[in-house]
């Protein structure tokens, strides 16, 4: 999931490097200031982008120093700083899915969303009782436009994917069971809104059915976008930011957001956290409307905010691009972070390997 | 025994070889500390989760995953093993045979895509074998095919380019074994009438034999452990046990199951040695006289 952003900027180790001496650096700094937190994400252009948007702006906005760390996939290192009893992070932007992992495992705070009211006044579905979501992303479906040069004839929904006599070509798939189910199960003919807790017998029945016309599994987001461009394949489900990138690149492809998987991540606070007051101030002015919109102004991203819409910072033509505009998401399915991360989501994640083989 | 000591040649071969340990070990200390204790650490994360248990080595006897992983695993080895040995032995025995300059070119021309990332050549592979690729450019501007063939994102792919890069492993000890054999030997057996192909069948085939098994061990053993090649070029369908490790760490959080595959990767790798080890001792494999 933490492959989403390796984007074409800094390797993505450098970029952890040079996190990590932003961090020694800031360190000596902000030893006299009077709040400061840790925050971490996952490096690259995604994190200088939201240092842009989010992250100076509330800094100054709060008072605060906000010290910058930064990690592919956090999950082991808030495993191992929670349980050393003396974590250094503080707030955490990883898939919402480790939110919920962690609140289980008590390796999250519970979050007093009285004192978060951004976050109080996003829809339920935003959020939890651990985390709060942060930015969205999509899974569309993004077809090679000289193949289907007529976007009224793509491929428009996943049982078109699936329609192998009706839209004859190469197909990829992402080798990973998130997101891959739900198509399949819209495929199927299962209304977005009504997917969970997903049908895991009928969803590997359907895809089944379409894997001998899959030619390529891809494991990287960089891969999905490469096939694509290449003419490796005529259709792909991949994150609608790599798609879009290869648009600007001026590639001949296309992408619906119709019945895309609208998947987020989410800010959560470490269990011990060093700064918590300042940390859960921290959040509420992340999840702020108008630093919500500023987020899209720098990578193709959308804001988990639905009221940054509604501020006026995201310019017209800018809003059909963004998978949580109102009008994509609601074309889109909303992923169940909770249901992935109840048992029956992780038995479907073990199935995988299994079906992959046969 | 007394007078052995006092025996200063042997006193002084003592010397020599408490010097030798000495300088042997700073690669000593970095053995231990980089292979065996990990690998030690390693073994016993596979069997101590909350207390001792066998559960990740029962689950890769009765999962039928790990088994199929397991078994494509060494059959890919196996391919490139023998199509490696079937590219590779006439490559040496041709630099062997050709005399100066040509043999430093040949042996050049092994030895350079050596220097180059394992990571660099997979992805040229792709580049090459893809649809609208290179190759299939090429055959189709030829007018041999009228589909692109489908070269790679599946196991042809990924034997491709795992035979090309494991290729010097076995053409280096192929030759340093062929340049050992003395051509006189080939010329009395013509002188007593043998014919050029008896010549190399009885003569000089056998005689190349312990570079041939040195050859096949590195290559099958490092094929064993492949990861890049069937990562990028497999299509998600090959999927080694080096992925499975990879997978059961990254996917399902568990480290013990993915040390009890390494384990018995490594207790396998172990027991080839062993074979190979009583058919030829392991010394002339490693190169020594």
């Amino acid at each position: 999931m933490a492959d989403r952003r390796v984007h074409k900027g800094l390797p993505r180790g450098l970029a952890a490097a040079a996190a990590a001496l932003m961090l020694a650096l800031g360190a000596g700094a902000a030893a006299q200031a009077a709040d400061q937190i840790t925050f971490v994400s996952q490096g690259g252009a995604y994190q200088k982008a939201q240092t842009i948007a989010i992250l100076d702006p509330a800094a100054k906005k709060l008072g605060i120093t906000i010290n910058q760390d930064s990690a592919p996939d956090s999950w082991p290192i808030m495993k191992s700083q929670v349980a050393s009893g003396k974590p250094t992070w503080d707030v955490v932007d990883v898939p919402t899915s480790y939110c919920l992992r962690g609140g289980e495992q008590g390796l999250v705070e519970k979050l007093d969303f009285a004192k978060i009211p951004n976050g109080a006044a996003m829809p339920a579905a935003y959020r939890s009782p651990y985390s709060v979501a942060y930015e969205f992303y999509s899974s569309v479906l993004g077809y090679n436009a000289k193949k289907y040069p007529d976007a009224a004839k793509a491929p428009q929904s996943w049982a078109d994917f699936w329609d192998v006599k009706k839209f004859p070509g190469r197909r990829a798939l992402r080798n990973h069971p998130l997101a891959t189910l739900e198509a399949a199960l819209m495929a199927d003919g299962v209304a977005p809104d009504k997917l969970y807790p997903l049908d895991v017998d009928r969803a590997f029945r359907k895809l089944a059915e379409i894997k001998p016309n899959i030619t390529v599994w891809w494991t990287s987001g960089a891969q999905s976008a490469q096939l694509l461009n290449d003419g490796e394949v005529d259709m792909v489900m991949a994150w609608n930011g790599r798609i879009t990138a290869l648009i600007k690149d001026g590639a001949k492809v296309g992408y619906t957001f119709n019945q895309g998987i609208l998947q987020s991540t989410s800010l959560c606070i470490l269990k011990g956290a060093p700064n918590l007051s300042a940390a859960v101030r921290f959040v509420n002015e992340a999840v702020d409307p108008v630093l919500q919109a500023n987020l899209p102004l720098h990578i193709d991203y959308g804001p988990a905010n639905p009221k940054a819409f509604d501020t006026g910072v995201i310019p017209a033509a800018r809003v059909p691009e963004l998978p949580s505009a109102p009008e994509n998401a609601r074309r889109q399915a909303l992923m169940s972070y909770e249901w992935w991360s109840s048992p029956a989501g992780e038995a479907a994640e073990k199935r995988w390997l299994e079906f992959m083989q046969k | 025994m007394a007078a052995g000591v006092s025996d200063p040649s042997l006193r002084h071969r003592r010397r020599e070889q408490g010097l030798m340990f000495l300088l042997a070990s700073p690669a000593l200390v970095v053995v231990l500390a980089l292979v065996v204790v990990p690998v030690g650490w390693l073994m016993g994360q596979s069997v101590f989760d909350h207390g001792f248990t066998l559960e990740n080595y029962r689950r890769i006897f009765v999962e039928p995953i790990y088994w199929r992983s397991f078994s494509l695993t060494f059959r890919f080895a196996f391919e490139v093993t023998v199509l490696a040995l079937l590219l590779g032995y006439p490559v040496a025995y041709v630099a062997t045979a050709v005399g100066r300059p040509w043999d430093i070119l040949i042996m050049s021309l092994v030895i350079l895509p050596f220097w180059t990332s394992v990571l660099v050549r997979a992805y040229a592979w792709l580049v090459l074998l893809q649809r609208t690729g290179v190759v299939n450019h090429l055959l189709a501007d030829l007018g041999l095919i009228d589909e692109p063939l489908a070269l790679v994102h599946n196991e042809l792919g990924t034997v491709i380019a795992t035979v090309h890069i494991l290729l010097p492993f076995m053409v280096l000890p192929l030759y340093s074994a062929m340049q050992k054999i003395p051509r006189d030997l080939l010329q009395a057996s013509a002188s007593l009438g043998c014919g050029p192909w008896p010549t190399f069948v009885r003569v000089f085939l056998p005689l190349s034999l312990p570079g041939v098994l040195a050859g096949l061990t590195l290559v099958f053993v490092l094929a064993l452990g492949f990861y890049i090649t069937p990562e990028l070029l497999g299509g998600g369908r090959t999927i080694m046990v080096s992925m499975v490790v990879s997978r059961n760490v990254e996917l399902y959080d568990q480290w013990g199951a993915a040390s009890a595959v390494g384990v018995i990767l490594l207790a396998c790798v172990l027991a080839i040695f062993v074979v190979v080890g009583r058919a030829l001792p392991l010394d002339r494999v490693l190169g020594h006289r």
